[in-house]
């Protein structure tokens, strides 16, 4: 294992989300879902947050399933499989 | 199936890395799977890094990617691969140490195209995108309130980063050598539609224009001289001229590869010089150069994170040894968020004839253009209008007729043909 800038392996990494933005098509219902971590800017300009707060699981995932598209993957450690 | 014995490496550690690897996992491979990486950071999401991350929405940091927790891989980051024998099949790193494969994932990617003289690259206030440490020390010189930001470059990257400035509320000049920003990928007739959009927002584009060379007081930037006399004065400037696709350390393994990319097969497998497969060793991403089915096998590395991300399922599935079954064909897709403007696309321009316009008015902003070669269509572009686009996609993989049949579903008159503007 070489140094790193990040926390090592092993140590939880906490909540991860990506959204591919080629799938994206602005329904927007993972800004109902998740207000504070995802929002449309413009006409269909998708921000989120990629690192959110371990306690704001139940809305990421709420914002996933929510996606019409399935666009949103979401990398939780305390919720494995 | 591979054996469990067998060791994998996968040279690079960025999104193609990261899916390749679960995607060998996902096949079956236990065996051992090491990751090596140039940078000391773990796979991260790029195309964050010149939209959120400029914007100051979220840290540099927080782009590490899912998928890296539980991977069960050995990390070895901040340590470059140099070189590769083939013969003793071993990856030599940075710190002098082999680590030996029986399968070996190619996934090195490219870095950005340096300015051409090196001392004025180094200024301070001058900038390249591409990495995550890029794109932090960026973020906090637009953050310190620069009194102008200068783009050299007008491409995907060079209209990300002028039209996020525009939305920081900083005056910003991009200068293009071509005629338009994007023609070269989207011809200058689509080119100055989206150039319009950003120079409303006002973002001052200089095109047919070069930067002959940077002035520094005292190692940090001033202004900009033209080719043509003129000057701009700016405390920052971002160097936007492409990539490099990073290559050097084959050089001497006998691989078929330059600064272009490294050959594959139609199976994801790469090939030396004469043309002999490796069947131990594929490469995806930005760096594997490949014939696309979908285009008459025009050989094409393609830099789009889908691809990279799709690519890389295919070519892990192949070295684990579940190959996939048919040649790795996705239609090219990508987008970029460009202020709050939405450019996505599916399909390749290259050697288009015609270009239409089937949905919306450039004019609003709002469009589609669909683009022909001789008589079928080959690529489509939405600009605020992804809904649209599917329909399109389809069309394009299809390879239907050029032009469409009927008229645009918004308007009644019929479709006008224009020349796309490629030079």
């Amino acid at each position: 294992m070489s140094a790193s800038a990040d926390a090592p392996p092993g140590s939880p990494p906490g909540l991860r989300v990506s959204v591919d933005l080629n799938l994206c098509q602005a329904y927007a219902q993972c800004c109902y879902a998740a207000p504070r971590h995802f929002r449309i800017e413009g006409h269909e300009a998708l921000y989120y947050d990629p690192a959110p707060a371990a306690q704001d699981r139940d809305d990421i995932e709420r914002a996933r399933v929510a996606c019409p598209v399935q666009a949103i993957r979401v990398e939780d450690p305390e919720r494995r499989g | 199936m591979a054996r469990t014995s067998e060791r994998a490496v996968i040279v690079g550690a960025g999104l193609a890395a990261l899916r390749g690897a679960e995607a060998m996992r996902a096949a079956g491979f236990s065996g051992p799977l090491a990751v090596i990486g140039a940078e000391p950071h773990y796979p991260y999401d790029r195309p964050p890094l010149s939209k959120h991350v400029l914007a100051g929405a979220i840290p540099a940091d927080a782009t590490t990617l899912p998928g890296i927790h539980g991977l069960d891989a050995d990390w070895h980051l901040g340590n470059p691969a140099i070189g590769l024998d083939r013969g003793r099949r071993a990856v030599l790193l940075a710190d002098g140490r082999d680590l030996p494969y029986d399968r070996l994932l190619i996934a090195t990617g490219t870095r950005a195209r340096p300015w051409p003289n090196p001392h004025e690259g180094r200024l301070a206030g001058v900038f390249t995108l591409r990495g995550r440490d890029d794109a932090a020390a960026l973020r906090r010189a637009l953050a310190a309130g620069p009194r102008r930001v200068l783009v050299i470059g007008g491409g995907f990257i060079g209209c990300e980063v002028a039209s996020l400035c525009r939305k920081l509320g900083l005056p910003v000049t991009l200068v293009e050598p071509g005629p338009t920003p994007l023609a070269r990928v989207l011809g200058s007739t689509v080119g100055a539609f989206i150039g319009a959009i950003h120079a409303g927002h006002g973002v001052e584009i200089r095109c047919g224009a070069e930067v002959e060379w940077l002035e520094d007081a005292e190692g940090r930037l001033v202004r900009a001289h033209l080719v043509d006399g003129s000057r701009i004065d700016a405390d920052v400037a971002v160097i936007a001229l492409g990539a490099v696709r990073n290559t050097e350390w084959l050089d001497g393994s006998g691989l078929s590869a330059d600064p272009g990319g490294v050959d594959c097969d139609a199976s994801g497998h790469v090939h030396d010089t004469d043309g002999q497969t490796d069947p131990r060793i594929a490469a995806a991403g930005d760096v594997a150069r490949f014939s696309h089915p979908l285009y008459e096998g025009r050989r094409v590395a393609l830099e789009h994170w889908s691809h990279a991300a799709a690519q890389a399922v295919h070519a892990g599935r192949l070295l684990a040894g579940t190959p996939p079954g048919e040649p790795y064909g996705a239609l090219p897709t990508f987008w970029s968020t460009q202020g709050d403007l939405v450019v996505k696309s599916a399909g390749l321009t290259e050697g288009a004839d015609a270009v239409a316009i089937t949905q919306g008015d450039p004019a609003a902003g709002r469009f589609i253009a669909l683009y022909g070669r001789a008589g079928r269509c080959i690529a489509a572009l939405s600009v605020d209008s992804a809904r649209w686009l599917p329909a399109h996609a389809e069309m394009v993989a299809a390879g239907a007729p050029f032009p469409p049949h009927g008229a645009a579903a918004d308007r009644p008159k019929a479709i006008k043909i224009l020349e796309p503007g490629f030079s």
